[in-house]
């Protein structure tokens, strides 16, 4: 059995620095120096510190080379085993002390990531109650009924400076205060698990993977306002999450965790599960009330907030999965502890489901502050296939797109608004050179047009009307007023809607027009694609030099738009061309020009 | 389970657990093998329930002293299904991409001939 | 209270109070679409919904809904500023971006509150076009459906589902498709829609409109084969007056029968001598089943309920089925005027019924469905032919050219024309029983009523109740309308809780009054508070105010009928009801 391991990054970002040469010449070394013994070469997956990649970890010694090049192979096998010296040239600089980092129990220095939502995620099994004990889990509330006032609880919470997770980022203390003063025989604890923005899946995994996090911080939040009944809106389509609540629920009922006399305090507290049916306008806490009570899930206007008027008319506090998840862990470590992470408004960590046209996509959590440059690059590895980084969409279907201008921007919920997108639940788009902005606000209104509720007028009406005109302008029949109508309508949308939906439905077109206006005036005036996405607006061609007259974009061709013989130059006939782009990715010689 | 009637109780219980579930019953060593399926809707989708499976059934045929147990998410969504493998007195290693093929590697060379195998995923986070 | 300002005025109103309803005190109107209260009947639609009435609230980020958004102190709110007055147009245009341009031939045309709004916010151009809205339109017998006109406001839906606890209209579909309508897009006649017509009342568009069937009337008027006979129902002469300008609460009477005269009916009657009628039927039975239950007989129900209503009928032959043997089996006074027109009356001119046609003025929709009801006719021939409402009546004179307000007061025809003060408060809440006491009473007692005013039967609470001394024995009633409000008496019968013998039920809120054919109060009480007052002064009016003090009535039972309830007035004059919980959605 080997003693040394060489990890070689295996990851995208990486690779494309070679790092799979890097690998075959470590082993040549390896094997050439006689320490095949001692020593074996590993690939593993990103490690997430790509801007300073190719890179290489040596255990057990723990020791971290950066940008390792194919050629420094030897001098590293020799260096580091038969010298049994650190290579000092390869080690990573620290930015802040301007020292080579040496000391394995300084090598977290890449770990961007930061887990206190997702902490047990991942680690636990998520339908068994004793490892969720092992891990800390119901300390909290243990701590809270035997040690805290209620009052003491939401002091802690408000110290915290947690923000309410589900997008919006109203103070969690505040809101529990509110509830706990307002005047009710009967108050409400509401889970909101209508997780809804595309591409977003926090909440789902946090269920799936952690449910006693979610139903602990209830149970304390219902203790801290004065409940005795909390339910959880879960949306239908999340059967796992609701199988592992549910069980997650009666473990906790058989320990006596929840119901009567929980830890032997006079306190009572249940449970109930709610299943939505899908409607992303649930997600919103009036609506999702609504829903709970049997009605058409539609929001009504606030003030009265839920936490003075909600579920049956009772002070209800809603919150997200995500807000309570970290509530077990402010109790326990302080709120001191947690308002030291984070940026000065906004505290903590964030999970983003980070998606789209990226190398590892997957569930991250980061403190508040960090910022898209680290996430795109760092964490996320880096564009697909070598892309050209053009935006990140924030928030969903409320949120905006953000530039390159913004990839330093430190993420949080006050920056993202002014940059013109919005926390959101934390659905996190990467997108690259190819995607054409405009048709990506033109999506995201689609989803809020299929998503609206109708209840009021100008998010029924008015998002239809500019979804038709953003249509309009990627079909390439864009007028010269329009984008001033466009921006105008927008405008009144956002200003007069009854709902949060409503107010940020046009959030992903103001963004788009106010960082892609270029790309908006192409479609209008030019009527070009710049990404070559919209259909109406690009053509196909052969580049006569590179046809070779293979006959495959002949064949493939779904609507025979293409002539030719066998090795001669072929063509497009524009007339009959659909603009599917099947030749472009079968053409084998890049003779297909796309303009 | 028994109810938990105070902090103590509590206690009680945090201080026997380490983790637990599917007991594969064998005789290599004492302190077993841990293996953890990330089993999330994502990872079940891309096959965790086959890799489980496969992970009981083999590491059973080859008398191998393990616990396979399921486990969330653990958010590397582009290597689905993911596993967790901890060796007695060894820090956890994670695998990506582990079809039933993988799974046939990493019980034939690490779980038994430990030596480490390619598609290690290195832990990119810190936590509480 | 909380101090604010609007438009740099200064306020103090109470707290809860609404920006909308401030603004209305220092005389700032802030349009509204959606917007609609009648505090005395408790009803309330602000779903904050049309986006119309925003209004600038000093440091909030976006426009506020003055209908829905509370007072606070120090407030600062501009209602016309240019961010405010721009918003409210582009939603307008949005509205009407959405809507059929169809206004000249739109059965609202200038009474729609949605035409009216684009001309006082003076739109002139819509500067967001695109696709619109395209939905089946429902003909039902009393009410047409035009989804297509739908602005969402959502009134309909509060009455029916609020009010009347119906719950036959509701918002389905969402985002651009949403729409108010029956579950499952069913047509009206097979949900368990009462047809009371609340919802066309209060709808502010064309969406949803009576059935016009002024067509026929003008056919039937020109065909010299057929006897033409009119009746009016209570209501309709202490509202038409409306629709030429007249102040509400005026009363018309007269000049109502000379006009029907100038569109050449052969014979213009009075519901309220059916009214009468009913007294004398309804009152008989109140009194049987009263009289049964004080001598201990098991088989004999109380309360009994009054059956005027059809829509109220059609709401407890779908929600109550269970209850069918305790309304009254009294037909209503406008099928009962129907056949004894085509019995009697016909028989008095000696022509076929065939030859008849019984035309019915009414302030209500269901009418027009209750008389194609199948029991209500003789060999297919039914015993009403045709029903106007209020506001087809006024069309009708418009479109034969006569100007109701300068034609002098003319009398009803007789034998069927003649009504007491009894007959003319059935158009109000309270009027029905009220009139029943008056019969009942000196039946039951044999001794003269020493009062004719029950102020204690009389008010616009939705449910009322009162001990009449009947020489001794105390009659307890109750009295509801709007079917909410009945559903509550209901289901104190269901579980036993009921202590009343008599209850009158009226499905619109104020009674017939404010019933689905009036001219539209557009959410304003006080024309309902004056309708029933002109109602009340009809009745002080009139020299005979107890039924069975009519004359007429006298003659119709010595000639015809014998005597109340008697097998001949068994047969023409009441009915039986259907159970029709399991129809709908057939």
């Amino acid at each position: 059995m080997a003693r040394n391991y060489i990890f070689v990054c295996g990851g995208i970002g990486c690779r494309a620095m070679e790092s799979e040469q890097l690998k075959k010449n470590l082993q040549r070394e390896v094997i050439l120096r006689g320490l095949s013994d001692e020593v074996q070469v590993v690939t593993t997956g990103c490690f997430g510190f790509c801007e300073k990649g190719p890179l290489v970890k040596i255990l057990p010694d723990n020791t971290f080379y950066v940008q390792v090049t194919p050629e420094d192979a030897g001098e590293l096998v020799y260096q580091h085993f038969i010298k049994k010296q650190k290579l000092e040239r390869l080690l990573y600089i620290h930015p802040e002390t301007q020292q080579r980092v040496t000391e394995a129990r300084d090598m977290d220095f890449y770990k961007k990531q930061f887990r206190i939502a997702l902490r047990n995620c991942g680690i636990i099994d998520p339908e068994n109650i004793e490892e969720y004990i092992a891990r800390d889990g119901y300390a909290a509330l243990a701590k809270c009924l035997t040690e805290m006032t209620p009052e003491s609880v939401i002091d802690t919470v408000k110290k915290s400076g947690l923000r309410g997770r589900g997008g919006g980022g109203f103070s969690t203390g505040l809101k529990w205060e509110i509830t706990r003063r307002s005047p009710g025989d009967e108050k409400y604890v509401v889970c909101n698990a209508d997780e809804g923005d595309p591409g977003a899946f926090m909440d789902r995994s946090l269920l799936e993977g952690d449910p006693h996090s979610i139903i602990e911080a209830m149970i304390i939040c219902g203790y801290s306002i004065g409940a005795d009944k909390g339910l959880v809106y879960i949306r239908a389509e999340y059967p796992l999450a609701i199988k592992r609540l549910q069980k997650a629920l009666q473990q906790a009922e058989e320990a006596g965790l929840l119901g009567k006399n929980i830890l032997g305090i006079n306190f009572n507290f249940s449970i109930d599960i709610r299943l939505g049916a899908g409607a992303f306008v649930c997600g919103e806490e009036t609506a999702l009330i609504h829903s709970m009570e049997g009605c058409r899930g539609e929001p009504t206007y606030k003030p009265p907030f839920p936490s003075v008027e909600g579920y049956m008319g009772k002070p209800t506090n809603v919150n997200n999965v995500e807000t309570f998840a970290n509530i077990p862990v402010i109790i326990n470590k302080g709120a001191d502890w947690f308002s030291n992470i984070g940026t000065e408004k906004s505290k903590g960590t964030k999970v983003f489901a980070l998606a789209g046209k990226i190398n590892n996509v997957g569930l991250i959590e980061v403190p508040m502050g960090t910022t898209l440059r680290e996430i795109v690059f760092d964490i996320g590895g880096g564009i697909k296939d070598g892309k050209k980084f053009k935006a990140v969409q924030t928030g969903g279907p409320s949120g905006g797109c953000l530039g390159e201008q913004f990839l330093d921007t430190p993420i949080d919920y006050d920056n993202l608004i002014e940059a013109g997108s919005m926390m959101g639940s934390g659905g996190m788009i990467v997108l690259d050179e190819d995607d054409c902005m405009v048709s990506i606000a033109k999506f995201y209104l689609e989803f809020t047009l299929h998503e609206s509720c109708g209840k009021c007028a100008p998010c029924r009406i008015g998002n239809k009307r500019l979804h038709e005109m953003l249509e309009k302008i990627t079909k390439g029949k864009g007028e010269k007023d329009d984008l001033k109508k466009l921006k105008a309508l927008a405008t009144v949308i956002k200003e007069t809607s009854l709902c949060g939906l409503g107010q940020t439905s046009p959030n992903p077109v103001l963004s788009t027009m106010q960082n892609f206006y270029d790309e908006y005036k192409a479609h209008v005036y030019e009527k070009t694609c710049p990404a070559k996405q919209c259909k109406d607006l690009i053509t196909f061609s052969i580049i006569e030099e590179n046809c070779t007259g293979c006959t495959l974009c002949l064949r493939n061709c779904p609507v025979e738009a293409i002539t030719g013989e066998k090795g001669k130059v072929h063509e497009i006939h524009q007339d009959v061309c659909i603009r599917c782009g099947i030749c472009f990715s079968k053409c084998k010689f890049d003779a297909i020009f796309v303009e | 389970m028994k109810r938990i009637k105070s902090v103590k109780d509590l206690n009680k219980i945090k201080e026997k657990t380490t983790v637990s579930s599917h007991v594969v019953p064998g005789s290599l060593n004492d302190d077993p093998v841990i293996v953890k399926v990330a089993m999330a809707t994502c990872g079940i989708a891309s096959g965790a329930k086959d890799t489980y499976d496969y992970f009981v059934e083999e590491l059973k045929r080859r008398n191998v002293n393990a616990i396979v147990c399921q486990t969330g998410c653990m958010s590397y969504c582009y290597a689905e299904p993911t596993v967790e493998v901890t060796m007695p007195g060894e820090e956890p290693v994670v695998f990506g991409y582990v079809n039933t093929a993988k799974v046939q590697e990493i019980i034939d060379r690490y779980i038994i001939g430990h030596e480490l195998v390619d598609g290690i995923i290195p832990a990119s986070y810190k936590t509480v | 209270m909380i101090n604010l300002r609007i438009d740099n005025k200064t306020i103090s109103v109470p707290q809860g109070t609404t920006i909308l309803e401030a603004a209305t005190k220092v005389g700032i109107d802030i349009p509204t679409l959606c917007h609609m209260q009648l505090h005395d009947m408790n009803i309330e639609n602000k779903p904050g919904g049309c986006r119309i009435c925003v209004v600038e609230v000093e440091g909030r980020k976006n426009l506020a809904p003055a209908c829905c958004t509370e007072v606070a102190e120090g407030m600062i709110c501009r209602t016309n500023s240019v961010r405010v007055i721009n918003a409210r147009r582009t939603v307008m245009e949005l509205i009407l971006s959405d809507h059929p341009a169809e206004c000249l031939t739109c059965a609202k045309s200038g009474q729609c509150e949605l035409q009216n709004m684009a001309h006082r916010l003076g739109i002139r151009e819509l500067h967001y076009t695109g696709g619109q809205s395209s939905y089946r339109i429902d003909d039902s017998p009393a009410i047409i459906r035009d989804p297509n006109k739908c602005i969402m406001c959502r009134r309909c839906e509060m009455m029916c589902n609020e009010v009347q606890t119906v719950g036959v209209l509701t918002a389905v579909q969402r985002g651009f498709n949403s729409v108010v309508m029956p579950a499952f897009q069913h047509d009206l006649m097979h949900s368990e829609c009462t047809f009371c017509g609340q919802c066309l009342a209060v709808c502010p568009t064309g969406a949803l409109t009576e059935v016009d069937e002024t067509g026929a009337v003008i056919r039937a008027l020109a065909d010299p084969q057929k006897i033409v006979v009119v009746q009016t129902a209570p209501a309709v002469r202490a509202a038409l007056g409306e629709e030429f300008g007249n102040k509400p609460g005026t009363l018309v009477t007269g000049k109502m029968v000379a006009a029907l005269r100038r569109l050449g009916f052969d014979y213009v009657f009075d519901t309220d001598f059916a009214a009468d009628l009913t007294i004398m039927e309804e009152g008989t039975e109140l009194l049987r089943r009263l009289n049964g239950y004080l001598k201990g007989d098991k088989s004999v129900k109380l309360p009994i309920l009054t059956s005027c209503c059809p829509a109220w009928v059609n709401f407890f032959e779908h929600q109550f089925p269970d209850m069918l043997d305790i309304p009254s089996t009294a037909r209503s006074p406008q099928q009962m005027f129907g056949s004894i027109a085509k019995t009697y009356f016909a028989e008095k001119l000696g022509i076929n019924r065939k030859n008849m046609v019984v035309v019915s003025i009414m302030p209500c929709v269901a009418k027009k469905y209750e008389r194609g009801r199948k029991e209500f006719a003789v060999n297919g021939n039914p015993d009403v032919d045709i029903v106007l409402t209020t506001r087809e009546l006024a069309y009708f004179l418009k479109l034969f050219n006569v100007d109701l307000n300068s034609l002098p007061d003319e009398e009803f025809d007789q034998p069927l024309g003649e009504s007491t003060g009894a007959g003319v408060i059935f158009g109000t809440t309270g009027g029905v029983i009220e009139a029943a006491v008056r019969t009942a009473y000196e039946l039951h007692t044999g001794k003269e009523l020493p009062r004719l005013d029950f102020d204690e039967l009389r008010g616009m609470k939705g449910l009322r109740e009162a001990t009449i001394d009947f020489d001794g024995l105390p009659l307890r009633i109750g009295i509801a309308h709007g079917l909410g409000n009945a559903r509550k008496l209901l289901e104190d019968i269901q579980s036993g809780k009921s202590q009343y013998h008599a209850i009158e039920i009226m499905s619109c809120p104020g009674g017939c009054i404010g019933g689905g054919g009036q001219p539209y109060h557009h959410g304003k009480e006080e024309i309902l508070r004056k309708r029933q007052q002109a109602i009340y002064l009809e009745d002080e009016l009139k020299t005979i105010r107890k039924s069975h003090e009519n004359p007429y009535i006298q003659k119709l039972y010595a000639e015809f009928l014998e005597k109340p309830m008697s097998a001949k007035a068994h047969s023409l004059l009441h009915t039986k009801y259907f159970n029709k919980h399991n129809l709908a959605h057939k």
